[in-house]
């Protein structure tokens, strides 16, 4: 087994955030961030549908002809998002009757049908597998930081539990702000993206003219 | 189903926009706004294949599925039914209008992938269960909600794209909070027509 390609596999979901930094899957990540619980939910079942559609995709990619690639992924896709489908309809109705449209449309997430084109389809299913796992929480947790935000500031609540004191945004408001919350969000990933890089970029010059500078170093010292 | 047909198109287009309200087709909406006349290409093809596909869908469902017993796979017909759809429209326009598919032929494939369309054949089928008529007139409703969207967002953008803000906020970031912007804006047309 190659460990730098497990690596690069593993740490995919956060190096190519598929929220953040790949943009793919906007619609359930405004949609579904109303509040924590929905979103860890919407992000645990497009983990599933994902691990396991990269998993029969790189287990099919011989059988597969090249012309016809994009119906037999969604087949594919569409089998496991209807499983998704009937084990919540009977175990969390609740959840399913306000989540249903969306859950239907896992289908179209860009995000699947990327991953299966992209990595599944060239790559064997081991790895398959963990760039389901990494690239699914990596959207999962994009979800909940989205959820987390949105509940403290539309609801004035966490996870479910009111905070006392904060005022409770209602109607439009609170559906709009989920734009606003994700574009900020996102802002704030490339500001952070950006002065690490910077940070490293310095580091990497900073390295050479310290070495050459050792006298000033020992006029400090004394 | 009580619903007068002008209200609940007027709602589609307006009030309960698809992409502003409902959160479907966020994907195009954001990434194929840069250029007005990229963005009408795109509303255009989608207003066509939304039309078009609440059609097939309507016939398989309520004549297939629904006569087998297997109505809980409608996901995987409709999205088939969409897939093939957009396919063979590409194939037939190519053939007969070549004006109408070098205007939309780009932007045909990438709707296969927006879940503006099956997300509304889901809905206007099976969760509204409309009728054929108003099933028709709802998609299409939806369609020109779309084109609406897409066309306003391309003008902000022109702005926004030349606008002195900080240097992280540039690109999907600020037309993000654009959008939460037109979205309260739509959203005060809601009451209307109640």
């Amino acid at each position: 087994m190659d460990k730098a390609k497990l690596r690069e596999t593993l740490l995919g979901g956060v190096r190519s955030n598929p929220t953040f930094v790949l943009v793919l899957g906007t619609c359930p990540t405004i949609a579904m961030t109303g509040s924590l619980f929905s979103a860890f939910a919407m992000g645990i079942a497009t983990t599933f549908v994902l691990i396991f559609s990269n998993l029969f995709v790189s287990l099919l990619r011989g059988l597969i002809p090249d012309k016809v690639r994009i119906p037999c992924y969604i087949v594919i896709i569409s089998t496991f998002v209807i499983i998704v489908q009937m084990v919540m309809k009977k175990y969390l109705p609740d959840l399913y009757s306000t989540m249903q449209a969306f859950i239907a449309l896992i289908v179209v997430n860009c995000i699947i049908l990327a991953r299966a084109e992209s990595f599944a389809s060239c790559n064997k299913p081991l790895y398959s597998v963990l760039d389901g796992v990494s690239m699914g929480l990596g959207f999962t947790a994009a979800l909940c930081v989205i959820g987390i935000v949105r509940e403290f500031f539309a609801g004035g609540a966490f996870a479910g539990m009111s905070i006392p004191g904060f005022p409770v945004m209602e109607g439009v408001g609170a559906s709009a702000f989920g734009f606003i919350v994700f574009g900020c969000m996102m802002a704030l990933f490339n500001f952070l993206i950006a002065k690490a890089e910077a940070r490293k970029a310095r580091m990497k010059n900073a390295t050479l003219p310290l070495a050459g500078h050792e006298p000033q170093a020992a006029e400090v010292s004394k | 189903m009580t619903a007068p047909l002008l209200s609940v198109m007027f709602t589609a287009v307006i009030s309960q926009n698809i992409v502003l309200s409902q959160y479907q087709g966020i994907c195009p909406f954001l990434g194929v706004s840069k250029k007005p006349s990229n963005a009408a290409g795109m509303g255009f093809a989608v207003i066509f294949v939304m039309a078009i596909s609440s059609v097939f869908c309507y016939l398989i469902y309520h004549f297939v599925l629904l006569p087998l017993n297997v109505e809980y796979l409608y996901t995987m017909a409709f999205i088939l039914v969409i897939a093939a759809l957009v396919q063979l429209l590409e194939m037939i326009l190519k053939r007969f209008s070549p004006t109408l598919y070098s205007a939309l032929g780009v932007y045909l494939p990438l709707i296969t992938t927006n879940c503006a369309i099956l997300g509304t054949a889901n809905s206007a089928i099976v969760y509204q269960s409309y009728n054929f008529v108003y099933t028709f007139c709802v998609s299409v409703a939806t369609g020109i909600g779309f084109l609406l969207a897409i066309c306003l967002l391309a003008g902000v953008r022109l702005k926004t794209d030349r606008a002195d803000i900080p240097a992280c906020f540039k690109g999907f970031p600020i037309t993000l909070v654009a959008a939460a912007i037109m979205a309260l804006a739509f959203a005060g047309f809601s009451g209307i027509l109640a």
